[in-house]
């Protein structure tokens, strides 16, 4: 009967389907929004200090680094009386055209301050090509550290993209080196404060541990020699 | 013959017959509709997928949305097409498809000798639109109108993955044609007339042509059928992967839709049609005791429906679940395997029938008839092996030729 393998296969999947809707894959997307993976590179947010301060510095690192030459930036002296960042310039020009940005993360990591980061915003459906380019104004985050919501973001359905604004830099060791995995490297953010590390890669830390084990058992083999 | 039309034509007969034919193109316009629905959701949920579900109640009102979408788009036409053709190909693919309607009875008391006749507004008629004397062949003729439309589609596209599209089309659809008129002939057999009406008139009484043809007339013309429909695991004219959409790479708009429509109301009347030759048409066990418009209408309509659904389902199984066949397994299925079983299988039909007619033994007679139909089939196939080692040969020989890098 092996020609007829194959409509067993969908008539059990479509009768699975019948009774049990949890098995589709599928999401309403408006109303349902599938959990994004913590590493999730989506639109930019620029990020502010505790104190409110905006953390650009205008040094133009992440203009000079993105490889599709989509970040406009221009730096300004600080107002003496009244700075905008801590230190001599800030960013007084930022605009980001995501008709041509590819999300590589490169921004952010050229960014010394840490004051560019990718959230899990994802929704970029504008109808005109002035849409696309964002500035400066939607892209700082607000008074509460939260990224602002444009007129085409749908925030619904349990999703909160303020929860992971920086997921990168918590992720991740300075230089990849291990011993600094888990040491807290960034300054604090608008209404979050410090934000913890990520703690490692589960992943890598139960590869380490199987090859300590096998090392083990290699040793114990050598003894026997 | 329509019995509504054996007597002197005046306005009421006129005005029934025009009732029935806006009644049927509104019926099989909400089935196509709601058909494309069916598809879509069944193959949906075979994937674990949702399906469409936005338009309307269960996402019912989808292809409606679509239709009017398409409508709505703009119409692209190939600087290089010829204008004329381009613009007759789609209808030329949708009007057969709902021709081949007319003449399926889809309601109607056929049991206990009752050949079908209904009383509509006083006068006696069938429920089809029309009961033409060569009823079957007619069948047969449309769904040949319909190569055309897809031909010429492909070919006044003026651009290439069309062409090939309707060259593959027209191959496949002519091939598979005799299969199909073959099959059709096993059941003209035991039939003994072309009409439609006569076809279901003669299966009343559970004696439906799946079994009394030894169902493979069945399953030559459900394969064969699937080829004339291009629907997979058949769809070599649209191949998506390698041809882009096949002959209406070129359509947009109402035009495409036109052909869209035609595809899906082709399956729509084509599971009729088998309905119709095999399983009896709308016929099945009625209560004498019913009222009159139970036993004329809604019983027949029913089992009528509830058959079409059947293979309808068929046909959404095997495109979840088969895959494309290569162009010469195609070629293969229809002239090497469907054709030669579908025209012993009218021999062994004709000889139980012959003997059966003559008085002489029906098993001997079958008997020497399955001997005939074997030697043929054992001589096929040794024709068959040794033509596939002369094109080996031919392969290797031109391989030697070219310097042996084929």
């Amino acid at each position: 009967m092996g020609y007829l393998d194959g409509f067993k296969i969908t008539i059990k999947k479509w009768a699975g389907t019948r009774t049990d809707s949890g098995r589709r894959i599928t999401l309403e997307y408006p109303e349902q929004v599938r959990p994004k993976p913590p590493r999730f590179h989506g639109r930019h947010v620029l990020n502010r200090y505790e104190d409110g301060m905006e953390k650009c510095i205008g040094c133009e690192l992440c203009a000079g680094v993105c490889p599709a030459k989509c970040i406009y930036v221009r730096g300004k002296d600080n107002d003496p009386e009244n700075p905008t960042s801590p230190g001599e310039r800030f960013g007084f020009v930022y605009e980001i055209n995501y008709l041509r940005c590819i999300h590589c993360d490169l921004c952010v990591e050229a960014c010394p301050t840490q004051a560019i980061t990718e959230s899990k915003l994802f929704e970029f459906a504008f109808t005109n090509r002035a849409d696309a380019i964002y500035t400066k104004a939607e892209l700082v985050v607000g008074d509460d550290g939260r990224p602002q919501q444009l007129p085409w973001e749908n925030w619904d359905g349990g999703f909160d993209p303020a929860q992971d604004t920086s997921g990168w830099m918590r992720a991740t060791s300075p230089g990849g080196n291990a011993e600094f995995e888990g040491i807290v490297a960034w300054a604090g953010e608008l209404g979050y404060g410090v934000r913890p590390a990520e703690g490692g890669q589960p992943l890598e830390a139960e590869q380490r541990a199987t090859r300590a084990a096998a090392h083990d058992d290699h040793d114990d083999h050598g003894g026997g020699h | 013959m329509d019995p509504l039309l054996t007597g002197g034509i005046g306005w009421a007969e006129i005005g029934i017959v025009l009732l029935k034919v806006v009644v049927a193109f509104a019926a099989l316009m909400v089935g196509v509709m709601l058909m494309v629905w069916f598809e879509r959701k069944l193959i949906a949920d075979m994937q674990n997928r949702l399906g469409p579900n936005r338009a309307g109640p269960f996402g019912l009102l989808q292809t409606l949305a679509d239709g009017i979408k398409l409508f709505f788009k703009e119409d692209l036409q190939p600087e290089r097409s010829d204008p004329f053709v381009f613009k007759l190909a789609p209808y030329l693919s949708l009007v057969p498809a709902f021709l081949v309607f007319t003449v399926i009875p889809i309601a109607g008391n056929f049991n206990d000798g009752n050949d079908g006749v209904v009383t509509l507004l006083g006068h006696e008629t069938l429920m089809q639109v029309a009961d033409p004397q060569m009823g079957i062949l007619f069948v047969l003729a449309m769904s040949s109108v319909a190569v055309y439309g897809i031909m010429l589609a492909g070919w006044s596209s003026g651009s290439k993955y069309p062409l090939l599209g309707s060259v593959r089309a027209s191959a496949q659809m002519v091939s598979y044609e005799a299969a199909l008129g073959l099959s059709v002939a096993a059941v003209l057999l035991f039939a003994g007339t072309l009409s439609t009406n006569g076809i279901v008139a003669e299966q009343s009484g559970w004696r439906w042509n799946i079994w009394m043809t030894l169902l493979v007339p069945f399953l030559v013309f459900v394969v064969a059928s699937t080829a004339e429909l291009n629907r997979p695991p058949f769809d070599l004219v649209e191949a998506e992967q390698e041809l882009v959409g096949g002959f209406h790479t070129e359509y947009s708009s109402i035009r495409f839709a036109l052909f869209f429509l035609a595809e899906f109301m082709n399956t729509v009347t084509m599971s009729a049609v088998i309905v119709t030759l095999f399983l009896g048409g709308p016929a099945g066990p009625i209560p004498s005791g019913a009222p009159g418009w139970v036993q004329d209408y809604a019983l027949p309509f029913i089992y009528f429906f509830g058959k079409l659904v059947i293979f309808l389902f068929m046909y959404v199984s095997f495109r979840a679940t088969l895959p494309r066949f290569r162009y010469d397994q195609l070629m293969d299925l229809g002239w090497k395997f469907l054709i030669p079983l579908a025209l012993g299988w009218f021999l062994f039909l004709t000889a139980i029938k012959v003997a059966g007619d003559q008085g002489w033994n029906p098993v001997v007679a079958g008997v020497g008839a399955l001997v005939v139909i074997l030697i043929g089939a054992a001589l096929l196939r040794s024709s068959i092996r040794a033509s596939e080692g002369a094109e080996l040969e031919d392969v290797t020989a031109v391989g030697a030729d070219a310097g042996g890098d084929r």
